[in-house]
This record gives structure tokens, sequence and C-alpha cells, in this order.
């Protein structure tokens, strides 16, 4: 068990580990995104109301899902950075952070296209919208810190301190639609009162968030892969890496 | 602990009173800016918002001096190598900024509010807000100066960092004038606000120690 905390540590180990699960996580992400959208736009009923415009729903709901739990993944990584100066969570932290602030920001676009045929105008100041924008800020503000200090390892923590201090507007963000709605419909999907959404949309929609969640890891391994690379090309793997190929 | 933070309060007390410009400065921007806004909106701006939008940015403006001065001249490094633990040393500073900002803004608001045409109800509601409102503002930014107190260029990335996390602030701040405006004092917005002052009071000096040491690393 610890000996895979320690090798969690080694940039050789985790660069070559992350390789092997993206050939399997790649095909996987692509074969479920392609599934999850043909079903969702092809196989299913249009809707009562919105008639074929709710399908991007297939989109939105997902991006915004997964921008939301990305934060945490970022705080997380921030915390273990914080508490274990472990080399992997900052470089986790900071690939995290452009993956969640695209995917805030896909949500964004796409519920301003999903908002002029149903609600009649691009944009609303609604409170889960406006929150959303303010989550995207919190991603750049994250991105901005980091790359605002010239020695990494310090601008991880810096950064992680900022991550979890913005945990805070989280749950904010996320009950903002239940507290004070006016415009956007308050959350159809919870763990506990079973689903408002009929169960032939339901399903396509829940893998569309399955695949979005693996498309999220393999963005985060793709970059923290990279950046390895680039903090690390100094080293003697990286060196017997660039022979190899 | 006390009688050390005492003295870091006095010690900054001193400072500001010996340089009333800096002392005055978030005061003028705010009636300054109070004043753009009838002139941007038309004479009859009616919303309470207005008046916290500028108090967060008045208090923003001035968050960067928190620590800058003492990183410049090397208190800041004396503060961290003192056996005197940093959260209490921190709240000092945080106190200290929040009565030379936020006590003043809150204490002159009444006129503000009068200028504004806000009802008398209201006027109780926007001192309250404003006074445990401004606590928390100064508790965010000192976090926010602490993680830029090392970088040259912190101005702009500070409102960057900070802008966000102000964002409960305003709701419930401005909630709860509302709330006064209906005739209800004791909002729940109210209770909501100081909530999150006795949360932030709690947390927020942690994260500033932390932020203070990881920039005074370099």
């Amino acid at each position: 068990m610890w000996t895979f905390f320690h090798k969690l540590g080694s940039p050789p180990w985790f660069y070559s580990i992350a390789g092997r699960i993206l050939q399997w996580l790649l095909p996987l992400t692509l074969l479920l995104l392609a599934t999850g959208c043909i079903w969702g736009l092809l196989f299913t009923a249009p809707d009562f109301r919105q008639g074929n415009s709710y399908r991007i729903m297939y989109v939105h709901v997902p991006a915004a899902v997964v921008a939301l739990a990305g934060y945490y993944v970022m705080a997380i990584a921030g915390a273990i950075c914080l508490i274990w100066k472990m080399k992997m969570a900052e470089i986790a932290m900071r690939a995290t952070a452009p993956v969640g602030a695209f995917l805030t920001l896909t949500a964004l676009v796409t519920g301003a296209i999903w908002g002029k045929p149903t609600w009649g105008t691009w944009w609303v100041w609604d409170a889960r919208t406006t929150s959303m924008l303010i989550l995207f800020f919190l991603y750049i503000g994250v991105i901005a810190l980091y790359e605002a200090y010239e020695d990494k390892s310090i601008a991880s923590r810096a950064a992680g301190i900022l991550g979890l201090v913005g945990t805070v507007n989280i749950p904010i963000i996320y009950k903002s639609v239940d507290w004070w709605y006016s415009l956007h419909q308050p959350a159809s999907i919870t763990f506990t009162g079973g689903s408002a959404i009929e169960s032939s949309m339901l399903y396509p929609l829940l893998l569309m968030i399955t695949a979005f969640y693996s498309l999220f890891a393999s963005c985060v391994l793709c970059n923290m892969r990279v950046s390895l690379i680039k903090r690390e090309w100094r080293a003697s793997w990286v060196r017997a890496l660039v022979k190899e190929d | 602990m006390f009688e050390y933070a005492q003295r870091i309060i006095k010690r900054q007390f001193v400072l500001a009173f010996r340089s009333p410009t800096e002392f005055a400065t978030p005061i003028a921007f705010f009636i300054l800016v109070l004043a753009l806004f009838p002139l941007g909106f038309g004479p009859v701006v009616k919303s309470s918002g207005a008046i916290w939008i500028v108090a967060l940015l008045a208090s923003l403006l001035s968050s960067d001096r928190i620590f800058r001065q003492d990183y410049d001249d090397g208190s800041l490094d004396q503060l961290l190598i003192a056996p005197q633990p940093l959260f209490g040393s921190s709240l000092a500073y945080i106190f200290a900024h929040w009565s030379q900002t936020g006590l003043p803004l809150a204490l002159i608001s009444p006129l503000i509010a009068l200028m504004f045409d806000l009802p008398a109800s209201a006027i109780l509601a926007l001192v309250i807000s404003l006074l445990v409102g401004t606590v928390v503002l100064s508790l965010i930014g000192a976090i926010g100066a602490a993680l830029t107190v090392g970088l040259r260029k912190g101005g702009a990335l500070i409102s960057l960092i900070i802008l966000p996390l102000y964002v409960p602030v305003l709701i419930f701040g401005k909630a709860s004038v509302d709330a006064g405006i209906q005739g209800s004092l004791l909002s729940p917005s109210l209770a909501l606000l100081s909530a999150l002052a006795c949360g932030a009071i709690a947390l927020a000096p942690i994260a500033v120690g932390a932020a203070l040491r990881i920039s005074m690393e370099i």
C-alpha cells in the first residue's frame, strides 16, 4: 500500500502509468461520447414543450456537473500539496484548472444557446448563470495566481490556498438554483428524490455525464503528462524517453 | 498573545494617523464612485445594491495595502519569526484594516442612504449589514493580500482573485438591506451574513497565516 504512495511521487513512474491508463481511457471516452450523443440526439423523443431544442441538455448538463466537481478535484489536489507537498498534486492542480475553466465556459455557452429559443434571451442575470460565471473567474484566478509566481512549488501552494478558500463558494453556486430561482429551473436529478426527467431521456443524459467525467479525467492526465515533461526536461528519464522515440 | 495583538493594532493606528490621506482615501473613493452612479443611470437610483458594490470596491482598493508596507520594510519577517501565534497577529492586522476602512464606511453610510432616498427603516439595516459585511470583506481581502504580497505586480491580480470570493457577501448584504426596506430589520439574510462573518473570523486568519508563510519563503 505505502509503496504505491511512494511510487505516486515519482515522475517517470507516473508518466508511464498515466500513458497506460490513457491507452484505455481515451477510446472509452470517445465510445461513451459517441454512444451518448447518438442516443441522445437521434433516439429520444422530442420534448413536449421545447421540441428539439432541449437536446443541447446532453452537453450542457454534463459540462456544468463536471465543471463543479472539477473544482473540488482541484481544491483537493491543492490541499494535498499544502499538507504533504507532493509534486504530483501540484501538477494535478495546475492540470485540472484549465479543463475545469473550459467546461464552465462550455456550460455557459451552451446555456446561452439553449436560452435563446426557450427563454427568448441569450443571457439572464439569474443566480445560477451568474454564479457559474463566478466559478469561471475562480478558475481563472487560480491559474493567474499560479502563473504569477516564478517558483512553481510556491505557486502551487499559493494557488492551493486560493482553491481551498474558493470551495466555500461552490455549495452556494450548487444550491443557488434551489434558493433563488427565476428562469433557470431547479435541479431535476437528485440522489434522494428521484428524477423529474422521463427515464428514456434520463439514461442518455447519465451516459453523457459519465462520458464527460471520463473526458475530464483523460484531459487532466494528458495535461499532467505534458507539464511533467516541461518541468523535468533536464531529468535523465525524459532524455531516455526522447532517445527511445 | 492579546497584548501582542493590541500592540500591533496600536502600531497600525499610529501609522494610519501619521498619513491621514491614506486613511481618507477609501472614504473619498466611496462617495466619489457613488456620485458616479446617478450620472451613469440617471438621477433616480433606487437600488441599495449600488452602495454595497461601492463598499466592495473600496475594500478591494485598500486591501492590497494591508501587508505591502510591512513587506517592503521587513517588519513582516519579524512578525513571522516572532514566537506569538500568527493567527492572533494576522487577526490584529485585519482588525486594524477593518477599523480604518469598513468601520468609517458603515458610519457614513446613513448619509449616503439619505442621498439615495432609502426609507428610514432601511438605514439601520444598511448600517448593521455594512458593519458585519465589511468584516468579511477585510478578512477575504487579507487572504488575497497575503497571497500576492511577494509579487511585484500584485495589484490587478488581487482583484481577480478576491472579487469572486466577495460574491456571497454582496448577495446577503444586499438582501438584508432589501429586507430592511420592507420593514424587517432582523432578516434571515442578515443572520446568514453574520454567520459568514463568524466563519470567516475563525478560518480566514489561518489561511492568511499560511499564505504569508508561503509568500515570504521566496
